[in-house]
């Protein structure tokens, strides 16, 4: 007898499985940049693992016929795969908006003419407002500057450009420069993104956790600008997650609408997803991209709001944040299923805010770069 | 917040970087930007397909008030407020600096 199984969550509940819209190609793990606050996990994924730009082309076209509208090519740097541009038609090819998440570090201005057509949107990551504070953040001498001319070449090609800001307590202060700098680069978003404490970050807490006062000021600066850059520039915030008082959804719910292929085909639900132990994830070397979306164990895990703990499953805001990151809980509770102990519900949020408040009132400007070498500021 | 004040001189168009697509998964019409996928109902996509970058929003709302043979009073105020909010995401730019923000 065959039973067809119904996707369950990680208690056995039946789970819905709806369509996923966005994903995250991670197509290498190298990077000339060493931001000590990287997403990617600690166990980077060898070069010799890494897909192919046939196996990406494959992976592209299941994408958009599973529902996918949207893919991020990413890394790592994504620069750093010499055939970034036949990759970079396979998704065009297959219908997808493709957006580009670099450093800039590795392309040229003919790298960038290949891409012209084929990529829709670019997202430049930005570590600091000049070249002492963005080198010594990227641990890369001269980042900045060539940053800055690659900046110019997409102004000249015409790409749309989008400033990825990375903010920590180290450049918070510079946040008004920052978002000057998009403007005069013909920005039409800046994403300011609090640094997220996980992975390589959390190894460096100490010097990157922003203030309880850094994050007010940051909040009303982004607020002004907003009005003042109305109708020119969009300024998308996401605030640090210690100084709120309820957590965010991660993905939007997990398993609802993004998926993650790490450079060596493995699929996750969250690019941090390797962190939750006893989670399995399947490479897509091995199956369909939609057979791991709809019956992956990893993806329906933590998918809807039934398996959610007290005080989640009679909290209204559990259709808002589905009990928020499931990395984050793993973290500090050791218990991937616990309330995020960002939310202020959490039996671990007084602990989660001290640990906070006295990072960010440490001296230490000693950074883990993701290199995994120790150095100081020069 | 109130919407910029948009004269129907003002010529809109989609920028680079911001398109509509056919979802044939979810049989729906979708406008894709940077970091954004926005369904669209019949309205929005009959208004958005009309920006062709040449003609003026007068000669917009003229040719969506034919089609549907509606009021221009009607239909100026839904085309005026959708690319109000469009404008202000910049999903949609004017080829003439015809947007007085008050």
């Amino acid at each position: 007898m065959t039973e067809q199984l119904q996707p369950h969550d990680i208690r056995g509940n039946p789970v819905r499985v709806g369509l996923p819209m966005a994903m995250l190609a991670e197509l290498t793990h190298r990077c000339p940049l060493a931001c000590p606050y990287c997403s990617n996990p600690l166990e980077l994924a060898r070069v010799s693992s890494e897909l192919t730009a046939g196996e990406w082309a494959g992976i592209f076209r299941q994408a958009a016929d599973l529902g996918v509208l949207q893919v991020h090519l990413s890394g790592g740097e994504p620069a750093s795969r010499r055939d970034l541009a036949e990759i970079a038609a396979a998704a065009h090819e297959a219908g997808l908006y493709v957006n580009l998440i670099t450093s800039g570090i590795g392309l040229t201005e003919a790298r960038l003419r290949e891409l012209d057509g084929l990529v829709d949107h670019i997202q430049l990551s930005l570590q600091g407002i000049d070249a002492e504070m963005a080198d010594w953040i990227s641990g890369y001498g001269g980042s900045f500057a060539r940053k800055m001319q690659v900046a110019e070449w997409i102004g000249a090609i015409g790409f749309p450009l989008t400033l990825n800001a990375v903010v920590h307590r180290q450049n918070l202060d510079r946040l008004p420069e920052m978002i000057d700098l998009a403007e005069r680069l013909g920005c039409r978003r800046i994403e300011v993104a609090t640094v997220q404490f996980h992975g390589w970050a959390d190894l460096n807490r100490r010097p990157l956790m922003p203030t309880l006062e850094q994050a007010k000021r940051a909040r009303a600066v982004v607020n002004e600008a907003r009005q003042r850059l109305r109708g020119r520039m969009v300024i998308d915030y996401v605030p640090a997650d210690h100084h709120a008082a309820f957590p965010k959804s991660c993905m939007g719910g997990w398993g609802s609408t993004g998926l993650n292929i790490a450079p060596d085909g493995i699929v996750l639900p969250c690019h941090a997803a390797q962190t939750i132990k006893g989670l399995e994830f399947e490479n897509i070397r091995d199956t369909t991209l939609a057979r791991i979306w709809r019956d992956g164990a990893a993806f329906n895990a933590f998918r809807g709001t039934a398996w959610l703990p007290e005080p989640c499953a009679s909290c209204e805001r559990r259709e808002v944040d589905f009990g928020g990151c499931r990395c984050q809980a793993m973290a500090m509770a050791q218990d991937p299923t616990a309330t995020d102990p960002v939310c202020s519900r959490s039996p671990f949020n007084a602990r989660l805010r001290a640990e906070a408040e006295a990072d960010s009132e440490s001296d230490d400007v000693a950074l883990v770069y993701r290199r995994m070498a120790r150095e100081t500021r020069p | 917040m109130t919407g910029p004040h948009l004269s129907n001189a003002c010529i809109p168009y989609l920028p680079r970087g911001v398109r509509l697509h056919d979802d044939r998964v979810r049989g729906i019409r979708v406008l894709l930007a940077p970091e954004r996928a926005m369904q669209l109902d019949a309205v929005g996509d009959a208004i958005l397909s009309e920006l062709d970058g040449r003609r003026s929003l007068a000669d917009v709302i003229l040719t969506l008030c034919e089609r549907y043979s509606a009021p221009v009073e009607q239909i100026e105020g839904d085309v005026h407020e959708f690319i109000a909010g469009l404008i202000d995401r910049r999903m949609v730019f004017l080829s003439q600096s015809e947007v007085a923000f008050p």
